[in-house]
């Protein structure tokens, strides 16, 4: 090929480069990370789109080269609810607080569940992807956040399930308590969230965190009211549950669908309060770990 | 026209052991502060090293700026700052305009993901709108060669698809501003002409890009400024030719040839002399080799006196700074001290090394008691770039993902029915 040829056949393949937009340019400003964290809103907002993708990409992939596929979303809490109902239904007689055991059971399951992924998907999401939290800038913020809706989806397909036993009791949700249900699945979230925060950016230095998880995971649904009512334990380890704001979680949304016992107030919020901190909490950790994310992962 | 980029003291410090090892355990952490406590305040207890120091300079608006440096000068560091990875430990800079980055093409790319949904992913990834690559989807499929698989998952591409539809993405990027490390390391002769292609482009039609490689010929061709960096500093800084030359002339390891002069000699001890060294593939002096074919290494040296038996020796060492292997001319001609003018090549075998950036110490040795005796040598003159083209002949097979380890041997396997 001549030396003519080559430079065609080089116009020809490329794609044209744009024209420099005209508009003027953001300036931003690089500088040493502040010594108070703080959140950047706009920022959020300019890469909400990347959380979308970020949420899309898990969900996408979540089944991928399974047998099973999407089943498992309902195999999951089915099989953890047959074992509960059958070792605490039929053997330890757990109270039940007048309403079928399976069904309290698979009821507390599902929140239980979505906040077990949720909490385990944003806690390993730093390190999942330390691939791009060393080669590209974006908020890392997005990332926990991503893992935390993700298993929404999930819970929303195991909600077949439950009106399925909601049919097979004949037992219907209250109105108009009913709407009040996300409040409780967002109190999960944000719960999951605030952990999230805090233990990804841990995770980053110590990975002890997948470790350590499990062993809490094994506990909190005993001390969240999944195998029993709250309301059928003495008063005084009620209060003491409450500081876990997955027991008001488990117990709000009961009484929202299958119209268990309502939650004490005074109890909810003080869930609500420690969910809150934890959050903040969790948010400042992380974003004081931000900018070395990135150095040490 | 004001500067794209003004840089002001910017510098980066590590903790050595941050940098070592990547990650601990909260036992060593606390065992760490248990002793920490135990000694003392005083003591400093960690030996910190700066990235980058002090490093000011400005780009204008439309210039093609070149970033030159051994490893570790700190140019990796300074993509990383000015990307926004990581945060400097002082000083600022400020950017003008949206800023891309090639410091990896293909971050992010989920196997599982078929080439379609990769291209969204990875395009908004790289900071595009999805309306953005929806609408340049086609002319992004088209320029990666791949129309016939975009709907199949890119676990199933070879390595040449996946990188050139990862380049592909990253290149319809349309940044004011972009940052460019080493992607020349990657993909095939074809590839890489290419990606300086559209790098020329970008700059020709007013954006600035600041472009960081070993390939100095490439540095040479695009960049009308180049900047040296040497711990963390700016060495030197002003036109391309200039400084390429300085860098290669200091003898600073970069690129496959290397040339000693009497202003610039190699470390001798008198009894021999280096005249240069390069790295040959397929008879001529290349920055990148296969990884399918032989790789030789050239030493030019004179023996200028008979008192010592010498024989050539290299070194190789992985970019992480390991020695990947020592190798001499075990020939007998060198049983005996033999003054002359010799040129030896010592070949590297075909499918011996894996990819990535290899540096070569050559020396003249002869045999001492319990170790080799140096005569000459210079460390890290010469480096090349080991490619693999992805056509699923070599070690790699139709493995597309990361293969660890420093060799990657194309080994012989036997398999019986039992």
């Amino acid at each position: 090929m001549t030396e003519t040829e080559v430079k065609a056949r080089r116009a020809a393949e490329r794609a044209p480069v744009a024209e420099r937009p005209s508009r003027q340019a953001p300036t931003f400003v690089i500088r040493p990370a502040p010594r108070w964290p703080h959140l950047d809103f706009a920022e959020l907002l300019h890469y909400r789109e990347l959380l979308g993708t970020f949420v899309w990409r898990d969900i996408k992939v979540r089944y991928k080269q399974t047998f099973l596929g999407v089943a498992w979303a309902l195999l999951v809490p089915v099989f953890t609810a047959a074992v509960y109902v059958v070792v605490f239904g039929k053997f330890a007689k757990f109270p039940s607080g007048l309403k079928p055991y399976p069904l309290l059971v698979f009821a507390g399951l599902l929140p239980m569940q979505c906040f077990s992924s949720a909490l385990n998907g944003s806690s390993v999401s730093l390190v999942a992807n330390s691939a791009l939290v060393t080669k590209v800038y974006f908020p890392r913020v997005l990332l926990p956040l991503a893992a935390v809706l993700v298993p929404v989806v999930d819970f929303a397909l195991g909600m077949l399930v439950l009106v399925g036993l909601m049919v097979k009791y004949r037992n219907w949700p209250k109105f108009p308590e009913f709407f009040l249900a996300p409040a409780f699945v967002l109190l999960a979230l944000v719960t999951a969230l605030g952990a999230g925060f805090l233990l990804s950016a841990l995770n980053t230095r110590y990975r002890d965190v997948p470790y350590a998880i499990p062993v809490f995971m094994q506990v909190l649904p005993f001390v969240s009211a999944v195998p029993y009512a709250l309301n059928e334990v003495p008063l005084k380890w009620q209060w003491i549950l409450s500081i876990n704001p997955i027991s008001t979680v488990v117990t709000g949304w009961r009484w929202c669908v299958i119209g268990g016992a309502p939650p004490n107030p005074q109890m909810a919020l003080l869930s609500v309060g420690v969910a809150l901190l934890l959050l903040l909490g969790g948010l400042a950790f992380f974003r004081a770990s931000e900018p070395r994310f990135a150095d040490t992962i | 026209m004001g500067a794209a980029i003004a840089a002001n003291g910017l510098s980066k410090r590590y903790r050595i052991g941050e940098l070592q090892s990547s990650y601990g355990t909260l036992r060593e952490s606390l065992t760490r502060v248990a002793k920490q406590i135990a000694r003392g305040p005083h003591r400093p207890h960690h030996e910190e090293i700066w990235a980058l120091r002090d490093v000011s300079f400005e780009v204008p608006e439309g210039q093609v700026l070149g970033v030159i440096g051994r490893n570790g000068a700190g140019k990796s560091t300074l993509l990383k700052v000015l990307t926004r990875i990581t945060t400097p430990t002082a000083g600022r800079a400020e950017i003008r305009g949206r800023v891309g980055s090639l410091l990896e093409v293909g971050t992010g790319f989920h196997p599982e993901l078929t080439g379609r949904e990769n291209v969204f992913l990875n395009g908004s990834v790289l900071g595009m709108k999805r309306k953005e690559i929806a609408r340049k989807l086609d002319e992004i499929v088209e320029f990666a060669g791949v129309q016939r698989f975009i709907d199949t998952p890119v676990k199933r591409y070879s390595s040449g698809m996946y990188v050139r539809l990862a380049f592909a993405v990253a290149a319809h990027l349309e940044p004011e501003i972009l940052l460019v490390d080493e992607v020349l390391a990657v993909g095939d002769a074809e590839f890489q002409r290419r990606c300086l292609g559209r790098m020329q482009e970008f700059g020709q039609s007013g954006r600035t890009v600041l472009f960081v490689s070993h390939n100095m010929q490439a540095i040479s061709r695009l960049c009308e400024r180049t900047m040296l960096l040497g711990d963390g500093q700016i060495e030197r800084d002003g036109r391309s030719a200039d400084v390429v030359a300085h860098y290669l002339q200091s003898g600073q390891g970069g690129g496959s040839f290397r040339e000693w002069t009497e202003d610039d000699p190699a470390w001798s001890d008198g009894t021999v002399e280096l005249r240069w060294a390069r790295v040959v593939q397929d008879g001529r002096t290349s920055e990148t080799a296969d990884v399918r074919r032989p790789i030789g290494i050239e030493l030019a040296f004179d023996v200028l006196d008979d008192t010592y038996a010498v024989f050539p020796k290299i070194k190789v060492n992985s970019n992480e700074g390991e020695i990947v292997f020592n190798a001499m001319d075990t020939d007998p001609r060198w049983h005996e001290a033999t003054p002359g003018s010799y040129l030896s090549t010592a070949w590297i075998p075909a499918n011996l090394l894996n990819e990535g950036l290899f540096t070569v110490d050559p020396a003249v040795t002869s045999l001492g008691s319990g170790k080799l005796r140096p005569h000459a040598g210079e460390r890290q003159a010469v480096s090349f770039h080991v490619y693999d083209p992805g056509e699923g002949d070599s070690a790699r097979g139709n493995f597309v993902g990361g293969l660890r380890g420093t060799v990657r041997p194309l080994l012989d396997w036997t398999t019986e029915e039992r």
